[in-house]
């Protein structure tokens, strides 16, 4: 029944999910744990604010991946982000800019821009290109975003979500135009740029985290720690595979194997 | 309007749960249904791409007639490609001379030479990384030059310690970082899903 290598993954998966979801019902009883301060996402309404300061636009950046496939969740993730600084950015009467290379996740980041400016009582305020398709191509993406970064003179650059080898392009260029910057990414091999060239940034789980952070809702502070919790669960196993591989014993490799 | 939400809500659970559990189960039943499913995401994605081509026409068309010199200038180039290429490629096709040539012209090396621009972007950031202001970022720069040096050979003729220091910094200290972060981030994206699956998370809906 179950695809081979994949039954200890599948298990741990369950016992996981199983604590994040306690963690959740927990959280909605009220029982939240205190989370630690993220400076990133605690320096957006500040970034968003300097752009209302000096009067120029915010780009949000929700990376290149696809809302399918194994980057999709970084995506998603950008997204839950866009959301709080769309709002923001009507509160603040600041335009927001929104370049899309994935066709797919257009409609989303239209109707979250929207819906912030709606709530926000702004509709009136939205820039009619606020969110634009560039192009389905890396590349052309980021000759996109750097021609907009230049152009508009852009006051705050969020680059959060999934990117790659253009990375240093979009943060060199916001810096370039004197923005302040906010980057992050769960994609191993970029982290480095955004730690050297943004003013903050969102490391791996922070990303994740960041959205259900500045929600203040209490089912999403719930998963977070689910999240702490799953990672106990993990150096747990890391603790006794160490132990284990001392004894030369590969019971547990095995185990993961099955 | 509530039901809209509420069939989007499910449609996205139910979708994640199918695609999710065919990583893992070999039931037939389950196959099918996540390829279904992978198949309609295509087919959704290529309207998607429709609603890219109005948003881009809706746009730069704005620009054209509205947009200051260089702006207009810019709108108008755009526009003008896009519609060759589609025009050469709905009437002659994608496999046509003429739709290769203004791909492997115009395109190909365009997109390279964004590319290339690459290399000066990460020499512009490693200078400006590679200032030591503080303790983190001199650790960054001695760790930084070793690594370097012990990657390219003249650093094995200045010191033959170079190489497998550099070897110790990524295997050891480098890997361990890399893992933590690769660990937490899977489960960061654990919770997420999950949050979207139970319909908790909802801003992908474009309601917070």
């Amino acid at each position: 029944m179950f695809i081979k290598g994949t039954v200890f993954g599948f298990v741990l998966l369950l016992v996981v999910s199983a604590l994040i979801i306690g963690s959740i019902l927990r959280g909605r009883r009220g029982v939240l744990p205190k989370l630690r301060v993220i400076p990133g996402v605690e320096a957006i309404p500040e970034a968003v604010g300097r752009a209302a300061e000096v009067g120029r636009p915010v780009l949000f950046n929700p990376g290149i991946a696809d809302l399918t496939g194994d980057y999709a969740a970084q995506t998603y993730a950008g997204l839950e982000i866009l959301s709080y600084v769309s709002r923001l950015c009507a509160k603040y009467d600041v335009s927001i800019i929104v370049p899309i290379r994935q066709a797919s996740v257009l409609p989303v980041a239209e109707e979250i821009v929207r819906f912030g400016y709606l709530a926000e009582g702004k509709l009136d305020k939205l820039r009619p290109d606020a969110v634009r398709y560039i192009s389905p191509f890396q590349f052309g993406y980021v000759s996109g975003v750097l021609g907009i970064t230049e152009r508009e003179r852009i006051a705050a650059n969020f680059i959060l979500g999934a990117t790659w080898s253009e990375t240093p392009a979009y943060i060199e260029a916001g810096y370039g135009a004197g923005a302040i910057q906010i980057g992050g990414t769960a994609n191993l091999h970029q982290i480095q740029f955004y730690v050297a060239g943004c003013d903050y940034t969102l490391i791996g789980e922070e990303l994740f985290a960041a959205g259900a952070y500045v929600s203040q809702d209490k089912a999403k502070l719930g998963s977070i720690l689910g999240q702490d919790l799953g990672k106990i669960v993990a150096v747990g196993l890391i603790f006794l595979g160490v132990l284990l591989a001392s004894f030369k014993s590969n019971w547990l490799v095995n185990l993961m194997n099955k | 309007m509530v039901l809209s939400k509420q069939l989007g809500q499910l449609i996205a659970a139910i979708s994640g749960l199918v695609i999710g559990l065919s990583g893992f189960i070999n039931l037939p039943a389950v196959k099918v249904a996540s390829q279904e499913l992978l198949n309609w995401g295509v087919v959704l994605g290529a309207f998607a791409l429709g609603l890219g081509f109005a948003n881009m026409l809706k746009i730069h068309g704005m620009k054209m007639f509205r947009g200051s010199g260089s702006e207009r200038a810019f709108s108008l180039i755009l526009v003008g490609s896009m519609l060759v290429m589609v025009v050469v490629g709905l009437v002659q096709g994608i496999q046509s001379a003429n739709y290769k040539f203004l791909y492997n012209s115009f395109l190909v090396p365009l997109d390279s030479t964004i590319f290339s621009l690459i290399a000066f972007y990460i020499a512009s950031a490693a200078y400006r990384a590679f200032v030591a202001r503080n303790i983190d970022a001199a650790i960054l720069l001695v760790t930084a030059v070793i690594v370097m040096l012990g990657r390219a050979p003249v650093g094995e003729l200045i010191w033959s310690g170079f190489p497998p220091v550099t070897d110790w910094i990524l295997n050891v200290p480098n890997t361990a970082g890399q893992r933590g972060i690769m660990i937490g981030a899977a489960l960061g994206a654990i919770a997420l899903s999950l949050r979207i699956l139970l319909g908790i998370e909802r801003s992908y809906l474009g309601r917070g």
